[in-house]
This record gives C-alpha cells, structure tokens and sequence, in this order.
C-alpha cells in the first residue's frame, strides 16, 4: 500500500526526474567527441540512430558517465508511458511480435520501443555570454515597454511564469528583445517555441538582424539545418519532443492555438526541455479560458498590451446579416457581399476573404474572379500556399481566399477583412478575434475594414467584439 | 474500439439486423476503409494488374517471352491498390515500423485465400527478409500477413543482404542476383506470401529457386498491386 501512492502519483502527473542532472566533475572528453557532436548531444534525449557514433564509442562515453541511457518507456501498474512523448494512452501502445510494448503515438520520429533507450549528455555546457547583444534599434511603446519590463523581471528571477497578452499587432517579437539581450548576456539558452513552421521561417530572419552575434537556428520538420545546437532555438513545438532540461528561457508563442491546446504531448514536452530554474513566457493575444481563470486568481502573472504599436485602436467588426449566404453551394455569392463589394470605403486596399471550408474556398475564388483580375486562394492541402501568401504581400494578387489557416501569425500591409459565414463553427471567438486582427497592421494603413456576413449572430461572435472593445477600451486609457 | 489508423473511435451502428447479435470487433473505421480500394473489374489474369479488359498486361507478356522466367510464377493474386492512403499506411507499417497496423489487412487476406486458394493444396511460404533488415525492424512483414492465413506455413527461404528493393529502376532490379537461398525444398504447390507486387522481380527471384529444386505449382499472394 505504501508504495502505490507514490506509483500511482509518478503515472499522474508528469515526473522527470529520470533526466540525469549534470556531472558536478565531468572527466575529460575522448578525442574522437568534438566540439560540435558536444553542443548537439547536449540538452537532448536521442536514439541510438540519431547519434553518429559507433557502438564501441557509444558504450565507451556511457562507460564514462557522460552519456546516460535511460530506459524510453516507463511501466507502471496502470499502464505505461512514453518518456519522448509523454503518450499514456493504452490504444497507442502495440506490441512486437516478440511481445516487446512500442510508442505509436510518436513513431513518425522513429520507433521507440521498451528495450530502446533514450541518450542523455551529462556534461554540462556553458553557453557563450554576450555583452548587450541587441543590434534593433527601434523604439518600444509604453505599452511595450510594460511587457519588455516584466519579461526582463522573468528571466532575472528565474523559475517565473508569465503570460503576455498582447492584442494582434501589438509588436510581440521586439517587446521579446531586452529580454533576450539580458538572458545572451548571462549566458542562458533559450528556446522559442510556436506552433507553426510558416512562423519559424518568418521570424528566423528579425532576430537575426536583431541578435547578429548569437548562434540561432530556425527548427521545423523540413527545417535545412537539423542540428539544434544554437543558444538560440527558434522551433516548432513538436520539435521539443527531443530535447529535455535544454533551456533556461522557454518563451511559448500562441500558447492558445490548436496543436499546443489539443495534443497533450506538446504540453508535456515543453515542460520537459526546461531546466529546473527555467523561465516560462506565454504569448497569445486570445487566451483561452483556462488561461484566463488562472490570471484572474493570480496563479499565473499576466501583462496586457491593449494597444498596437502604432497606436491606433483595433478595427472593431461590423456584423451584416446575410441570410442567403449558404447560397455558395449553388455557386453563388450573397447580395449583401455585392453590395459591400460596391461601397468599399478603400478600394484600394487589397481584400481578404475568410469562408468555413476548402470547397467553400474554392467556389468563392471562382466567383470573385468575375470581378476581381487577380484572385487567388489557399488552404492546409494546398503545397503552394507560401507562394501565394508572398506574393500576396507583395501585391501580385487583389483578393485572397482562406481557410481559417491564415487566421494568425501573417502580416498584410492593407488589407480589409471579410469573413463568410462567421457563425459557422469553425469559426470561433479565438478566430474571430485574430481574424480581425489581420486588419491594420501597419502604421501607414492603420484601419481596415472587418465585416461578419452571418445568418444569425453567434455567441463566439459576439463575444469577439466584445474583447475587442474591452481592449480599445484598455489601450485608450494611459 | 478506435481505428487503427486514424485513432478515432469507431461507432458501432445499431440496428434492427444487429441488435441482439454481439458487437463484431472492427479494427478500421468505415471512413478510412473506403479509402482502401480493391482491385476490383478487369485485371491482368497473371498478375493482377488492373486493365481496361482482361487478358495479359504488357509487363507479364515480357517476363513470358524471356526464357529464364517463362512460366516461373504460375499467378498472382494482389488485393488492394497503392493509392495514396494505401502509401501512407505502408509507410508506417514497413518503414516507421507500426507493426500492430498489420491487423488492418487480416480480413482482406482470410477472405482473398478462401476466394482463391482453398481448394488447392498449398504450404504458405512468406518472403523472407535479410537478417540485418529484420533485425532493424523488428519483424517481417510477409510473415505477419502469412500467419494470417488459414493453411500451413513453412520458412522455406533465407535472404542476403542487399539493397531496399524499392529504391531501384526496374531494369535495376532485373539485373539482381537472386537474393534467396534455399532453407528446405518444397514438393508441393507453393503459396509465395509478399506485401507488396511492383515488377515481379522478387516473387520470380523465390519462385525459380524454389521450383528447380522441385516445387511443381507456384502462386503469389500479395497485398498491393503497385505500378
């Protein structure tokens, strides 16, 4: 009885003490371990496969205590768990012929089964310690500056928690910068996570133009460079799932959207890739629920930025009822979305346009070619997307046709907004919020029109709007 | 009860047919299943291939015109196309190693056997794979799709190691050495049991050791029908 409390409380909450901490006296390296292979190994949980050394190699750093192994599946009285991935769910596990128990859940990433193990490097790395490293020299709003402050307070004290909640165009990533700048000149590693590649590759570039003397890399599935080895991580978060007690600064971006939200190895591993002494920093500009009930209690330290960086309030959306709007089965388009079509304030500005699905995509694209010379559209199957987001961005099209796909981390210049159907289901209050929030995003075109062609107002809807008066509201007020 | 493939929870639909029987246990969900086609209407008698009408495909004519192969493979049986979910399974099942994804097909090759082979009086020889391959992966596919089948079962060949057969040209794979070495002569009608039917290559390798050491009958069951 005594030892199943305990058994039963390492199964239900997520326990890493398995992760070897560093060697107090490491012993010197052999000749054949660079320093390279050293930066790779170190804050990783690997394969076998994934390591390119020799078995006698292999036993000879283990024999030494540099590498520890470490069993990848835990087995426990309710069932077992997968160190890499955190996967407890008995339908994704399976046996090998030879009734060996293997991780479904993960395998995409090479099968890990329970007479596998996962390689840990114990001998600890310093990281370089860079004098005040920050080469951007723009300037923070107020609002950015109360963030950047508290951001810089996290990293200081260490072992801290904070949310950043920052509307759509608030300037996230430079309010990130004097942080950063403090943790690259205590020598820390640091990691930013989000859940999509089309950001990686986004933001690899600003921080390096920002940070020019910092190792970074950019992480993602079809990512060049695989290594992961920089001090600075820029990575989708799946990409954690290989490392553990890695980071000193974990910085999640868009905590509330989908992957991170739905799939609980995400969770799991984020945690994971934090040292003991780690600082977390939350961004997101819709916080879910769950988030917001943990601020409201002040479990969980939070800063608003109300306002964008440019100081303008949000575009609030306009609701127009159009109850013909199911008529796009029949290929054709509302009245009401004509008529809007004809009294655009701005027609200048070019036009995104949001609908519920992919058929749907494709009708309205259809349709709108009738009026438009240049209309294009994308979706989550369609391989050039980034192609025609770019060139989107640099004007080549007047009208862009979406899934909710493009609903947050891209950035259009002057844009007004329509969403077809905004009572549709997928479509909910997050959504509609970023969705909006794709309006004026530049200080030249700070406005933009936002209209919701619906049949009937939904609670997600109005509860959009709402938010999105509450934060003009707030960013008018200092 | 989930899917095997896609993880969702299969739904069992209740009616006045099933009521009172107990629930059958389903391992795929009807979306997923739809997407696995059979081949199905015309086909190549020898070897499967869908066609516009039955009769030969010009692949099988070639391997019947060149004397070393003429009548080597008596016929085979594939099931299922290679379409794209179809490519999709296989790569988690052969090359990320989801073994337990096997159970998807064990209806699919119970019912094809019955259809095809019951009368005859076959011995089931699965296609073996090198030790290294085997060892890398932890089992044999052809042997988990051979235990399947209600009818003896026999490791009548051994492979070398050599190159993935799927990353060769067909003239490439022509051009092979045969790979198999013979465990134990076979002396009766031989149901060769592979996952997948490109070019042939591989069946024939197996069927010719197996028949010049005195196998009379050589049929091939496989699971795809690709090219």
């Amino acid at each position: 009885m005594n030892n199943l409390i305990p058994a039963f409380r390492t199964y239900y909450s997520n326990d890493f003490s398995w992760i070897p901490s560093p060697l107090e006296q490491p012993p010197d390296l052999p000749s054949f371990v660079n320093p390279s292979l050293v930066t790779y190994l170190s804050g990783k949980l690997l394969l076998k496969t994934e390591i390119s050394l020799n078995t006698p190699q292999l036993n000879e750093l283990i024999s030494l205590g540099l590498l520890d192994e470490i069993p990848a599946i835990e087995k426990h009285a309710w069932g077992n768990r997968c160190r890499r991935c955190g996967n407890q769910k008995s339908y994704l596990f399976a046996k090998l012929p030879d009734n060996v128990v293997y991780c479904r859940k993960c395998i995409v990433m090479g099968r890990v089964s329970e007479q596998e193990h996962l390689y840990a490097w114990r001998r600890p790395v310093s990281w370089d310690r860079h004098p005040p490293a920050c080469k951007w020299t723009g300037e923070l709003t107020t609002f950015q500056q109360q963030a950047a402050d508290r951001i810089i307070k996290a990293i200081q004290e260490k072992n801290q928690r904070l949310l950043v909640w920052a509307v759509c165009g608030a300037g996230k990533t430079e309010m990130l910068f004097p942080g950063l700048s403090l943790a690259f000149s205590q020598g820390k590693r640091v990691c930013l996570a989000t859940p999509r590649a089309d950001v990686v590759k986004e933001l690899l570039p600003r921080f390096v133009a920002a940070f020019p003397d910092v190792s970074i890399q950019a992480l993602y599935g079809e990512s060049p460079d695989k290594q992961g080895n920089a001090q600075f991580l820029i990575a989708t978060t799946h990409q954690l799932l290989r490392y553990g007690r890695a980071f000193d600064v974990l910085i999640i971006d868009e905590i509330d959207a989908f992957p991170y939200h739905a799939d609980a190895s995400l969770p799991y591993a984020t945690e994971r890739a934090a040292k003991d002494q780690a600082s977390f920093i939350y961004l997101t500009a819709t916080p879910r629920p769950k988030h917001e009930r943990e601020i409201n209690r002040k479990k969980l330290p939070a800063v608003f930025v109300p306002r964008r960086f440019h100081g303008h309030p949000l575009p609030v959306p306009r609701f127009v009822a159009a109850f013909d709007i199911k008529s796009l089965e029949k290929e054709m388009l509302s009245r009401k979305v004509w008529d809007w079509l004809e009294r655009r304030k701005r027609p200048d500005r070019q036009l995104l346009v949001f609908v519920p699905t992919i058929p749907n995509a494709e009708k309205v694209e259809k349709i709108l070619a009738q009026r438009y010379k240049k209309v294009t559209c994308v979706h989550a199957s369609d391989s050039d997307r980034q192609e025609k987001v770019y060139q989107f961005r640099k004007s080549v099209y007047d009208v862009l046709v979406t899934t909710t796909i493009l609903e947050r981390g891209v950035t259009f210049p002057s844009v007004d907004v329509i969403v077809l159907d905004s009572g549709h289901a997928v479509f909910d209050q997050a959504a509609l919020i970023q969705i909006a929030g794709r309006a004026g995003r530049s200080s030249r075109d700070p406005d933009g029109e936002v209209i919701f062609f619906h049949q009937g107002k939904t609670d997600a809807m109005v509860k959009a709007v709402e938010t999105i008066l509450k934060m003009n509201r707030l960013g008018r007020r200092k | 009860m989930r899917c095997l493939n896609c993880h969702q929870v299969i739904l069992h639909q209740v009616t006045w047919y099933n009521l009172f029987s107990l629930p059958q246990t389903q391992v795929i969900c009807n979306a997923c299943q739809s997407e696995l086609k059979k081949i199905t209407g015309a086909k190549c008698l020898s070897c499967s291939r869908p066609m516009e009408k039955p009769g030969l495909c010009p692949d099988c004519k070639r391997w019947e015109e060149d004397e070393r192969w003429s009548g080597v493979l008596d016929q085979n049986i594939s099931i299922f196309h290679y379409n794209e979910q179809m490519k999709d399974i296989m790569a988690r099942w052969k090359y990320r190693g989801d073994y337990i994804l096997a159970d998807l097909f064990r209806e699919a090759m119970q019912d094809e056997f019955q259809e095809h082979f019951m009368g005859e009086d076959v011995v089931v020889v699965p296609i073996p794979l090198s030790d290294e391959r085997m060892e890398e992966r932890g089992f044999n596919q052809a042997d988990t799709l051979a235990g399947f089948i209600q009818a003896p079962v026999k490791l009548a060949l051994t492979r070398l190691h050599g190159e993935k057969q799927s990353k060769k040209s067909r003239q490439e794979r022509m051009d092979t050495v045969n790979p198999f070495l013979l465990a134990e002569p076979v002396h009766q009608a031989v149901l060769l049991v592979d996952d997948i039917y490109t070019t042939g290559m591989t069946l024939r390798h197996a069927a010719k050791l197996l028949k010049t050491n005195g196998t009379p009958k050589i049929f091939s069951l496989t699971l795809i029908r690709s090219g």
